[in-house]
């Protein structure tokens, strides 16, 4: 496969650099930094270390013998990063990315947070490493995930709320630029997704291969083969992308990435870019981006704060294009009903945000042989959730 | 090709003077507020106007200026319905007009059609806050194509020299200087390193320096005018047309008034 991205961060026509020019150089600070890593067996090795004493790596890779069975099709092995430490596969990237601070130089981080996840494992790792951090939050996220903002604030970061457009993750990151623009020579933004100005979609998707190299390792010890399909939610695109990459040149690994289908593609209210967007510009990457024709950005909804959000990776744009991943959605609905079949059937609590995988497995399985396998990324656990759900639901806790 | 951006600044530079670059969000409260300010300011001071043109996620600017795109969408404005009044001014004002806009509101145009409707309309100038020198390739073999409008590039206190280079090779009309290492409407604290920056950029720039970010007094606009070919105000401007919101037939001659002292400021370099 050819260098992917290439020099100008470019994934096919994606991606890129855009970004403006007071950032440009802290821009290229950082690829310079991550270019000189990224082969240093020192920090791979300091990366590896934490990643397994720390974070708790290798998953496992369980069989989901009772899924299984009720859905009556292909196999369904579970890849857990719900067992990572802080609770998430979140927590892989913001470990590299604060070794890599640490090498910049730099003593504060700021990040935005959708859910939650990714501002929970960046306050983790700046308590541990002694950093400041200021992690950018909507402030309807912040109602809908009130758990995870004070779990932040108990580590020692500042949560500021954004109360600007949607109030969500879009917005969060736009605020978190704001900052970094100000704040460039002391701060490194530690960016949570496959987003954003090139290098951070390589990287973070290098952090985050971790996932599908284990898995892979670990399908074939317990199988002998490697899996018939791959599903993964697609909010930015880190935990789909860290599953699938290192399958990428099998060629007879299918792989189906799952977005936030909201309340219906009619209803216009979901996070489905690649069903209803087109490519374009935000926050610093040329990506699939749900805009209106006059190009100003459209508010997403999903009942996963993760997942709300209006443009993908822009590698999950190329890989879009070429087919060499299916990109499908899942219902507010349908994830909720996947959230209590998991919890039910396996004992398993998912994010509403895996919740949408698990409602992809729920349709795709029982198409599929018995001798097939799917595997399927469980990037986060259910926890931050249930105080929603209990809401939702109109249960007081 | 000469415009008028250039030859507004050669005239200014012949008697010595600083232009005076407002900055007024399109639309506004309105298009047609809009389009009688343009003519006030012209008439009040400014020597080149920038136009904003509105949209959902401007990570450039601060809170002033975020909150007048909120407005200007609230009314319904498109970068079709902006190229449309500026047509239809273009027929009584000769000042110079630059559109500040983002990348995603020329790409979903498409840019060879974003620089040919624009030259139509009579915008002579594009600043986009969000395309360095490495993306803007496509846009300026558009606007080359089209015969304008012209890119005009920016570089900031952390602008390294060879990155200097390339902005100076590239930008047409003028550089933009952003005085601060922040967004839009932040305070400007060092006016000796603006000051030494912006010599510096002159001493190998065959271009005129305009700068902004930041400056919001006429005191202010007179500082920097000592030194530099343009001053731009953008932030203050726009916090005083919110300032009228419920009555918008005095945003004209209000801003205007400011637009004097502004130009005052420059006129009057201690």
């Amino acid at each position: 496969m050819a260098m992917i991205p290439d020099a100008h961060g470019r994934f096919g026509k994606y991606g890129g650099r855009y970004v403006p020019e007071t950032l440009m150089p802290a821009i290229l600070e950082l690829e310079d930094a991550y270019r000189k890593v990224r082969k240093d067996r020192e920090f791979q090795q300091e990366f590896h270390n934490y990643l397994k004493q720390y974070v708790g790596r290798p998953t496992p890779l369980y069989f989901a013998k009772r899924l299984t069975k009720t859905l009556g099709g292909a196999k369904i092995y579970l890849k857990r990063e719900d067992l990572c430490h802080t609770g998430a596969h979140k927590i892989n990237n913001t470990v590299g990315q604060v070794l890599l601070t640490r090498c910049m130089k730099k003593q504060r981080v700021i990040a935005e947070t959708g859910a939650g996840q990714h501002g929970v494992a960046v306050a983790t790792v700046s308590a541990m490493f002694g950093l400041d951090a200021e992690i950018y939050m909507g402030t309807e996220d912040m109602q809908r995930q009130a758990l995870n903002v004070f779990r932040m604030r108990l580590l020692g970061s500042k949560v500021t709320g954004v109360d600007s457009g949607s109030r969500t993750l879009k917005d969060a990151i736009n605020e978190a630029m704001r900052d970094w623009t100000t704040n460039i020579k002391t701060t490194h933004y530690l960016l949570g997704s496959v987003l954003g100005a090139h290098p951070y979609p390589m990287m973070i998707r290098d952090f985050q291969s971790v996932i599908g190299r284990e898995a892979r390792k670990q399908i074939l010890a317990a199988e002998g083969k490697l899996p018939n399909s791959l599903v993964a939610c697609v909010g930015g695109g880190s935990n789909s992308i860290g599953l699938f990459y290192p399958f990428l040149k099998d060629t007879t690994v299918k792989m189906v990435g799952v977005e936030a289908g909201g309340t219906g593609h009619a209803s216009g209210k979901h996070a489905a870019r690649f069903s209803g967007g087109k490519p374009g510009v935000l926050h610093g990457t040329m990506t699939y981006l749900l805009q209106d024709q006059h190009g100003q950005v459209n508010l997403t909804h999903s009942v996963s704060a993760g997942l709300d959000y209006p443009a993908v990776g822009p590698e999950h744009s190329m890989h879009h294009d070429t087919g060499r991943i299916r990109y499908t959605s899942a219902t507010d609905k349908e994830a909720l009903a996947a959230f209590d079949l998991l919890s039910q059937e396996e004992g398993i609590i998912p994010a509403l945000e895996s919740a949408h995988a698990v409602a992809e497995v729920i349709k795709l399985a029982p198409t599929m042989k018995k001798n097939h396998i799917v595997v399927m990324n469980l990037s986060g656990r259910g926890d931050k959730d249930v105080q929603q759900i209990a809401r939702m639901r109109g249960i007081p806790l | 090709m000469s415009n008028r951006i250039q030859t507004t600044f050669e005239n200014l530079h012949a008697k010595g003077k600083t232009a005076l670059i407002p900055y007024i969000m399109a639309g506004d409260p309105s298009l047609s507020v809009t389009e009688s300010l343009v003519l006030e300011l012209e008439k009040s001071g400014a020597d080149l106007l920038e136009l904003g043109v509105p949209f959902s996620d401007p990570i450039a600017d601060g809170p002033v200026i975020q909150k007048a795109a909120e407005r200007a969408l609230q009314s319904g404005t498109t970068l079709k319905g902006i190229l449309s009044m500026v047509k239809t001014l273009r027929t009584k004002c000769q000042m110079p007009l630059i559109l500040m806009m983002y990348y995603n509101t020329i790409m979903a145009m498409g840019e060879e059609e974003f620089c040919k409707q624009a030259v139509q309309a009579g915008i002579d100038g594009v600043i986009v806050p969000d395309m360095p020198p490495e993306e803007s390739d496509v846009l300026c073999t558009a606007s080359t194509k089209a015969g304008g409008p012209v890119v005009i590039f920016l570089l900031a206190p952390t602008s390294t020299k060879s990155r200097q280079t390339e902005v100076i090779k590239r930008t047409k009309g003028f550089i933009y200087y952003v005085s601060i290492t922040g967004i839009t409407g932040s305070k400007l604290s060092d006016m000796k390193s603006v000051k030494a920056n912006v010599r510096n950029i002159q001493k190998s720039a065959r271009k005129p320096v305009a700068v902004g970010f930041g400056i919001s007094t006429p005191k202010q606009a007179g500082e920097i005018s000592e030194f530099a070919d343009g001053v731009i105000v953008g932030s203050a401007i726009v916090r005083k047309v919110s300032e009228y919101q419920n009555e918008p037939e005095l945003v004209p001659q209000q801003i205007g008034q400011f637009s004097r002292h502004l130009k005052q400021g420059i006129n009057t370099v201690p």
